[in-house]
């Protein structure tokens, strides 16, 4: 098999996912677009080599719709012989783009190939591509369908996290995304999103809320108490987990990931690939790997996929030096780091989506370069990038210096 | 002269035909093959006939119709059984075109060209309504007695002649979906503000609005048939259906933890239904009725819950040749809990009570229970304060025991003390008229015992009532040895009066149903012995289709109650007629921590004030090593709280104390819940064959202990491949 680099990756500041945030003006297709221009122009990139494009995008809908990517190969000015799919693996279609454009590579198809993912959560919204998995009771039934905040408290209650548990998790990752920012760890990776006229709209992610404290957080109420109790998915929640009397709603929006609109790239290649860049790699795929999960839960894919993946590379948690889990409630990381009993300083050391936002299909994308950055940052080898996937899935793909 | 033996038509001068249902010797119109003839044939006459513009169907009885006549299912079930031996291949099929006859016969009504109304004169249910669906108008009287609604998920299966096609595109998705689910009635007013009907009005005014329809110009095409309808709220993919559709199955859940697939069924059949043109959604619609009547849980619900329920409520058992006993006045006595709702049931009957307690005062507070319950029921408009105030003025509370002398039949409903019940019997008899039946209400004490206190023990009979008697449906009739066919006969007709339903059984320490009630809480000691997390004992039970959790049951009827009835049983019968691990058990809670059960506000669970809603008392975890829930199969719960009761259902036909399987089914739904979607403990080892049962039971008596082993009746059951209904065939016995 061919080995397959990471040559680059950008990503675009997270703005607000609502009518009010800072990007919500800005078409999917040219977040995707601006991603694409920027992995271009900081590589040199000659577009006609580019073989494949591929984006993950959940809500592929209205103005995400139609293959973004080669939507957005058109607007970013590429040559028109460089392809675009659009995939989706729900929440970790950004890493899965990435594993799916390496497989490509490592089968010796493509040579080089653009992987990402784009959402604009403030334009689409969420489940706007509708659904068998949640609307059609044939799907529904067997697949214990439980919104996914209902699914992340009954995680909470199963392994008795309390709401200062998770509370406390959500204020360090403000804290530590804050940090990140303030001593400037995503300079390189970040690139604003500017307008026609290069004045720039977003720079920063302007979900983040860096001076959250336990205090303000305890404010909130529980954000799934609602759809567990009326809408009956409490009582789903027991029947898959009959051990549970009742569900310990823990989870609200400050410590749940963010809703924003993002995108992002990785450049990925062979060898080959480097040499018509005429670049060197800063990292090398090593591994990778899906898996299905117990749907209730839900969101502990990660826990089985990371057990799956080092079986199958033959590694143990200590090859692992830094872990990045994509923050979709504070109870998945939680969870993730109790079954493997991993410290919290070598997981998400710079924080993650419950302070700085889950745009859906990007996400894998943006955290995978996250963690890179972090690698080169502090001079370390191996990291471990997981997301939690709807209806019970997980991916994960390890990546290590070279 | 009429060509129809179920119909008349009568066309008037305006050429508007009233075709009347009104089947000869039936209290109540139903669908029949012959009746689906007949319609067919009207509807031809409708439509050839040039003079007639078109036509209102009406009934001829009080009530509009019950619906298919489920008889005519059950024979479906034959047919089904026929074709599959004569041509496995082709028998769905067969099943397939059979289900299908009154759905695209309705369609045939509706797409007929003439404008069709249905004015519905009293009750209509089922297919009824769904025949009403097809017309073109619906017109419902005002009248109370006009209840509409689409019950077959109560008996396993699920409207499946248009019902799920028609209603939700007419009435909103989740009120649809509710109507369907739950089977329950709606009035006249609510089915228009459904928009199920078009006019509810005065029951005279019935027929002229429903021809009046007509004459307005009613146009024969049905809103789904027009171009470009939608259904109300848009069809599935509007924002509103992205609320109702995710949640649906998981409130069905909640419900019904997925035990009744022809609930499911109907889910289906709606949301795939509204995505495509009417009829490909009938289609859809006749696909899931034939699965779903190919099911188990509809079989057996069909038999016990609507037949044998039937054929228990008619009086199966009632000896033949006695004639029909009239209840001028009953006396019940003892005015304490159980006393007073006798009262309460009997005079809502129109039957006068005496109630009778050792003072005034006592007797006085038994008459304020229905009092209580008649002011509720006044103001939730269940009943109007005129019939409250004739059903209270039936009961006449009085501490003397001369106002018996003239009653028909007694009740005795006191402490359950043979003491006490002997000096009381003694009392009864000294006034009591000759020719009058002497009932007991005891729980616990066998008859044949109480009876010896009696002057005449073939009058003397067991009349057992469950709390909350106004909400239980059954009664478990009890024969003492010497328990004479008058007596029974008595008994019956007064179960019959009060629109319960009986079950009669033998004699025996805790009858039927507590024997059965008993293992099932002892099973839920030993899982908890056993160290199995509580809250799963709890869940398993509910998700295997029982009503209430074992210990929460406990906690209802009284932890000390268990400790009294243990200790009883010590005293009666030695030390090894309890498990002292269950003892032991029951003293910790009841001696050492005063968990008494729900009254004392602590049992198995705690209960905190309203509105914090119970839970169970975490020291229970602490009270037995704890296994880890990953280490417990589910299924394994759920199988063993089961099959404990159905084996002890097994044992009381061994023993002769319950002698037909219908008894045994019906009385286990009835009487304590038992998972309606099995048909009922006997209906649960048929369903799975007495060889898979016996299987099972050894399997589990190796693991849990030989509570679990089969008997020697059902091994022999095993061995022949018979079932309890081919075995102890009730309708052989029903001819006889």
């Amino acid at each position: 098999m061919t080995d397959v680099f990471i040559y680059d990756h950008v990503r675009t500041p997270r703005g607000r996912g609502k009518k009010d945030g800072s990007l919500h003006e800005v078409p999917s297709v040219r977040l995707a677009a601006k991603v694409l221009e920027a992995v271009r122009d900081r590589n040199g990139l000659d577009t006609e080599k580019v073989d494949d494009i591929i984006m993950g995008c959940v809500d592929p809908v209205m103005d995400a719709g139609a293959v973004i990517p080669k939507a957005a190969a058109f607007e970013a000015g590429y040559s028109t012989k460089a392809p675009g799919m659009q995939i989706s693996r729900f929440c970790a279609s950004g890493l899965d783009a990435v594993n799916f454009g390496a497989a490509k590579i490592a089968q010796g198809a493509d040579d080089l190939v653009v992987a990402g993912g784009v959402e604009s959560m403030s334009r689409v919204g969420l489940g706007m591509s509708g659904g068998a998995w949640f609307m059609d009771p044939s799907v529904n039934f067997p697949a214990y369908f439980m919104p996914q905040g209902v699914s992340a408290d009954l995680i909470a209650t199963k392994y008795g996290f309390s709401r200062d548990d998770v509370d406390a998790y959500a204020v360090e990752s403000q804290k530590r995304a804050a940090h990140a920012w303030q001593n400037g760890y995503f300079n390189n990776s970040v690139v604003p999103v500017k307008d026609i006229n290069g004045l720039v709209i977003l720079d920063r992610d302007e979900h983040m809320r860096p001076g959250t404290d336990m205090q303000a957080l305890a404010q909130l109420q529980p954000s799934f108490q609602m759809p567990g109790e009326m809408g009956g998915f409490e009582a789903v929640a027991i029947q898959a987990h009959p051990e549970i009397e009742g569900i310990n709603y823990v989870h609200h929006a400050g410590n749940s990931s963010g809703i924003v609109d993002g995108a992002a790239a990785v450049l990925l290649g062979s060898k080959e690939g480097g040499a018509i860049l005429g670049r060197k790699a800063r990292g090398r795929i090593k591994a990778f790997a899906n898996i299905g999960s117990d749907p209730a839960l839900m969101l502990t894919g990660p826990v089985d996929v990371t057990e799956k993946l080092l079986a199958r590379t033959g590694m143990q948690l200590s090859d692992i030096d830094l872990f990045e889990l994509n923050e979709a409630f504070a109870a998945v990381v939680l969870r993730y780091m109790q079954a493997f009993d991993i410290p919290h300083d070598r997981i998400n050391v710079n924080g993650g989506a419950i302070a700085m936002g889950h745009p859906l299909g990007a996400t894998g994308a943006m955290i995978l370069g996250t963690v890179l950055d972090e690698l080169e940052r502090r001079d370390l080898n191996t990291a471990l990038v997981t997301l939690c996937i709807g209806a019970g899935m997980g991916t994960a793909t390890i990546i290590e210096r070279v | 002269m009429s060509a129809y033996k179920n119909f008349t038509i009568e066309t008037d001068a305006d050429g508007i035909a009233l075709v009347t249902w009104d089947m000869p010797d039936k209290s109540m119109n139903v669908f029949t093959v012959e009746v689906m003839d007949e319609l067919d044939k009207i509807i031809d006459q409708v439509v050839a006939d040039g003079a007639i513009k078109g036509a209102v169907i009406t009934s001829g009885k009080s009530s509009f119709s019950g619906g298919a006549d489920l008889s005519m299912i059950k024979a479906s079930f034959d047919l089904l059984k026929d074709a599959q031996a004569a041509d496995p291949a082709t028998a769905v099929q067969k099943l397939f075109e059979t289900t299908g006859r009154m759905t695209w016969l309705f369609r045939k009504l509706e797409t007929s060209g003439k404008p069709w109304v249905s004015a519905i004169n009293g009750t209509c249910m089922g297919g009824a309504f769904e025949m009403s669906l097809a017309c073109h108008g619906r017109v419902a009287s005002n009248a109370k007695s006009v209840k509409i609604a689409l019950p077959e998920v109560k008996v396993g299966i699920f409207p499946g002649a248009g019902g799920t096609q028609r209603v939700p595109r007419l009435a909103n998705a989740q009120d649809a979906l509710q109507m369907m689910t739950t089977g329950s009635s709606l009035t006249g007013a609510r089915a228009k503000a459904m928009n199920l009907v078009h006019q509810v009005v005065e029951p005279d005014q019935l027929i002229p609005a429903a021809k009046q329809m007509i004459k307005d110009g009613l146009k024969p095409v049905q809103p789904w048939d027009e171009k470009g309808f939608k259904a109300p709220g848009g069809g599935i993919w509007t924002p509103a259906s992205a609320q109702l559709w995710p949640a649906a199955p998981a409130i069905l859940r909640r419900e019904t933890a997925g035990n009744y697939p022809g609930a499911l069924a109907i889910l289906k059949c709606v949301y795939e239904g509204l995505q495509v043109p009417f009829e490909t959604g009938l289609r859809i619609e006749q696909r899931y009725f034939t699965h779903i009547l190919q099911t188990t849980e509809a079989f057996s619900m069909i038999r016990s819950l609507f037949i044998s329920m039937q054929e228990l409520g008619k009086g199966a058992r009632r000896p033949a040749g006695i004639p029909k006993a009239e209840f001028r006045k009953v006396a019940v006595v003892g005015a304490g809990f159980m006393g007073a709702s006798i009262a309460y049931v009997t005079a809502a009957a129109g039957i006068p009570v005496v109630l009778i307690d050792r003072d005034q005062e006592a007797a006085d507070k038994g008459k304020t229970h229905s009092e209580g319950l008649v002011t509720g029921a006044i103001g939730k408009g269940r009943m109007s304060r005129e019939d409250g105030e004739r059903l209270l003025s039936l009961i006449t509370p009085t501490p003397d025991y001369a106002a018996l002398a003239d009653a028909d039949l007694v009740i005795e409903a006191v402490f359950e003390d043979r003491t006490v019940k002997k000096e009381v019997t003694e009392k009864i008899e000294a006034v009591l008229r000759e020719d009058a039946i002497f009932a007991s209400n005891t729980s616990t004490l066998p008859i044949t015992g109480l009876a010896r206190n009696s002057k005449r023990p073939d009058q003397f009979i067991g009349i057992h009532f469950f709390s909350p008697v106004e909400k239980m449906m059954l009664v478990e009739v009890i024969l003492g040895k010497e328990t004479g066919d008058k007596a029974l006969a008595t008994a019956l007709d007064y179960v019959a009066a009060i629109k319960k339903t009986p079950i009669v059984v033998n004699d025996t320490r805790g009858f039927y149903v507590n024997r059965c009630v008993f293992r099932y809480m002892a099973e839920a000691y030993d899982m908890l012995i056993e160290g199995v997390p509580a809250a799963m004992i709890e869940n398993a039970a509910k998700m295997a289709g029982m009503p209430v959790g074992p210990l929460s049951l406990n906690d209802e009827v009284a932890v000390d109650l268990s400790y009294k009835v243990f200790k009883a049983a010590i005293a009666d019968l030695g030390e090894k007629a309890v498990d002292p691990r269950h003892m032991e058990l029951v003293t910790t809670l009841v001696d050492g921590e005063g968990r008494l059960g729900r009254k004392a506000g602590k049992g198995f669970y705690d209960y905190p004030p309203k509105p914090a809603k119970k839970k169970l008392w975490p020291g229970l975890k602490d009270l037995y090593p704890q296994q880890k829930p990953e280490d417990v199969d589910i299924q394994v719960l759920k199988q063993r709280l089961l099959v404990t009761i159905a084996l002890e259902a097994a044992r009381t036909m061994e023993e002769g104390i319950v002698t037909d399987p219908r008894e045994a089914d019906v009385g286990s739904i009835l009487g304590f819940g038992f998972a309606p979607y099995t048909g009922g403990t006997l209906s649960y080892i048929d369903g799975m064959g007495a060889k898979a049962f016996v299987a099972l039971c050894e399997k589990l008596a190796a693991r849990y202990g030989s509570h679990f082993q089969p008997t020697p009746l059902l091994k022999d059951m095993a061995a022949k491949g018979e079932t309890f209904y081919g075995r102890f065939a009730p309708e052989a016995k029903k001819a006889a």
